[in-house]
């Protein structure tokens, strides 16, 4: 049966194409004067992704489906290190691809070389990190969540879950711009929360301090964690140390889904990062082949995007695709 | 009595008591066996692997890729079983299979090309993040594996590897037991056999040691197969606690496997130190970095509390030695 669909799957094609090589004309016509419809682009993308992480893993993904929806050729590269970053933008400004898609986690140090490329003519769009500092440094469009905004929004839930409970804030690498941000949006709605510091490369001792934290104070009544792993545990602890805190969680796995469903992690706050990779790819070859500009002028929020029990039903089968 | 103060561990023994009594004092959450569950759980995780480090520094070399081959152990069992359907004893196998080849080629590599082991394991430490990372996507399709906990036989392994164990007045992690398993083994091993002599034989001067038939290729082949055995041990430990594995972690526990040995009173230079003083070293670490959220500090200053501390645990042990041979 399969085989039979692909041989008549085949069979349209070649007739398909004939059809549209008898049909073409050798000259004149809207083909022929074509301006940009025929160019196929480069795109370059810079993060600032740790390698081996789920979250930048999903970007990833959105940024090569977006590149292969619009014939596209797209190169990834990334360093965590905010100077190799830098460098890594002043690359693709030397090869001249057609547009640069960054993220700006550090501005001062990454925000230069991107200015370097709009004044040679190439589109910047920043994403996912970089929302207040992108405009100064020429972008012209950003693609990402506001960190304050988002955990504004789960400290609110949380004190309306549990009025007068103790949250504490798990930040899994110290001094990072964009997790201090989250901690500090959640401190603002809801003020009892205080900031614990963990080892994110070493998830058991990831679990043995949030452990500790539990032991040490038993009036925790919620934890928030700032990554899906480290949210899984956190469950671990939460279970291993017989109290009875709650876990939310920034971002989403497959795993965090399914214990969402199972009623296991409270909720998630999702930045979308498919969205985010999707879009600035998108965005860049919209401005590109047709001159757009998407936001009117301002960021493009992907989050905060909430996920409790209520909504998880259909996205628990997108997280197994890895694009959620 | 001079020569029990004069054994590698002491200095890191008295440290380790005064660290124990400071938090004691100072964090009433600390005094409950759920804590010191918590604490021994910690110093587990890095002694294990701090055993083969200490033995093979004795030895004379390092190991940088112990912590990233944590990882590579954990992701071949993880990719192997799920990906045909296995047992997952199977995956336990090969990957152990995986982890000793790695340490194979670190001591062959070494004992051949006569580079330091610095240089080598260095480089191993390289290919397998890249590798780590790599063949998940190739295989996977994401950066992570995917989890495991419904095939046949996790129940089992997860029972060995990561399992409570209720010993009574407490429960405790399965691998608080190991890793005392492992240090005694490494104790008597050093101190007991002729391996043991010829593993200190071939860290303090490896041209004297061959000259009176050590097989130092073979001691440090082994010895480099040791920490990977024991790094694979650590890896299953995180595959069946945490049902799946992201390719990127380990990164950087390589350095706290030699500063546990180091802090138990192992030389950088080789030749000298002793397994007991490992997991001393890890006890200290673990307890440190634990007691001082016990404590409730403000988070921001935890790294410079760790540093004091570890500071102050090598000056004691340092204290304790000249001590020791200032009575001899």
């Amino acid at each position: 049966m399969r085989s039979t669909g692909r041989s008549l799957g085949s069979l349209v094609a070649v007739a398909a194409a004939a059809v549209t090589l008898a049909a073409c004309s050798s000259q004149g016509g809207a083909q022929g004067g074509g301006g940009a419809s025929g160019k196929s682009y480069t795109i370059a993308m810079v993060t600032h992704e740790a390698p081996g992480d789920t979250f930048w893993d999903k970007i990833r993904n959105g940024a090569e489906q977006a590149a292969k929806d619009h014939g596209i050729t797209l190169k990834y590269s990334n360093d965590p290190d905010a100077g190799n970053q830098a460098t890594l933008v002043q690359n693709a400004v030397s090869s001249k691809v057609d547009g640069i898609a960054t993220t700006l986690p550090t501005p001062a140090a990454i925000g230069p070389a991107a200015q370097k490329a709009v004044q040679a003519g190439i589109p910047v769009v920043a994403f996912n990190a970089g929302k207040d500092a992108y405009k100064q440094y020429g972008a012209g469009m950003y693609f990402g969540s506001d960190e304050d905004l988002a955990g504004q929004t789960v400290g609110t839930k949380i004190v309306q879950q549990s009025p007068g409970g103790k949250t504490v804030c798990v930040i899994q690498e110290q001094g990072q711009v964009q997790l201090e941000g989250r901690c500090a949006g959640v401190k603002k709605t809801d003020p009892s929360s205080e900031v614990l510091y963990v080892n994110g490369r070493d998830l058991p001792s990831v679990q043995q301090t949030i452990g500790a934290k539990l032991q040490q104070d038993r009036s925790i009544t919620d934890v928030v964690t700032l990554g899906a792993d480290i949210a899984l545990a956190a469950q671990k602890a939460v279970a291993d140390s017989g109290s009875q805190a709650k876990i939310a969680t920034f971002d989403l796995n497959a795993d965090v889904a399914q214990q969402i469903q199972n009623g296991g992690i409270n909720f998630s706050v999702d930045q979308q990062p498919y969205v985010q990779g999707y879009m600035a790819v998108t965005a860049l070859w919209l401005n590109l082949t047709n001159g757009n500009d998407i936001g009117g002028g301002g960021p493009v929020l992907t989050g905060p995007s909430i996920v409790d029990q209520s909504n998880i039903g259909p996205i628990v089968a997108y997280t197994k695709n890895n694009t959620r | 009595m001079a020569r029990t103060l004069g054994r590698p561990e002491v200095g890191a023994l008295v440290a380790a008591i005064a660290i124990f009594c400071f938090f004691y004092a100072i964090a009433p959450p600390f005094r409950t066996l759920p804590a010191i569950a918590t604490v021994l759980y910690s110093s587990s995780t890095i002694g294990i692997v701090a055993v083969g480090v200490a033995l093979l520094m004795i030895g004379g070399e390092f190991d940088l890729s112990a912590g990233v081959s944590v990882i590579s152990a954990a992701l071949a069992a993880a990719m192997i079983t799920f990906q045909f359907s296995l047992n997952m004893w199977v995956g336990v196998i090969v990957s152990l299979v995986v982890a000793l080849a790695i340490g194979f080629i670190n001591g062959y590599l070494v004992m051949r090309t006569g580079i330091p082991s610095f240089l080598i394991t260095l480089s191993t430490f390289f290919v397998l993040q890249g590798l780590n990372l790599g063949v998940t996507k190739l295989v996977t399709g994401t950066v992570a594996t995917p989890n495991v906990s419904q095939l046949d036989g996790f129940g089992s392994a997860h029972a060995i590897f990561a399992s409570d164990v209720n010993l009574g007045f407490a429960t405790v992690k399965v691998t608080v037991l190991w890793w005392l398993l492992f240090v005694v083994v490494g104790t008597w091993l050093l101190l007991r056999t002729r391996t043991g002599n010829w593993i200190t034989a071939s860290g303090g001067n490896q041209a004297s040691a061959r000259a009176v038939g050590v097989p130092v290729p073979k001691v440090k082949i082994g010895l480099f197969m040791g920490v990977a055995f024991l790094a694979w041990f650590l890896g299953m430990h995180l595959l069946f606690n945490f049902n799946t594995v992201q390719s990127g972690l380990g990164v950087g526990n390589e350095f706290i496997y030699i500063i546990a040995s180091v802090v138990g009173g192992a030389l950088l230079t080789g030749g000298y130190g002793s397994a007991v003083g490992s997991a001393l070293g890890a006890v200290i670490f673990g307890m440190t970095t634990q007691g001082i959220v016990y404590a409730g500090w403000d988070p921001n200053w935890f790294k410079t509390f760790l540093g004091v501390m570890l500071l102050m645990a090598v000056l004691v042990n340092l204290y304790v030695k000249n001590y020791a041979a200032g009575r001899k």
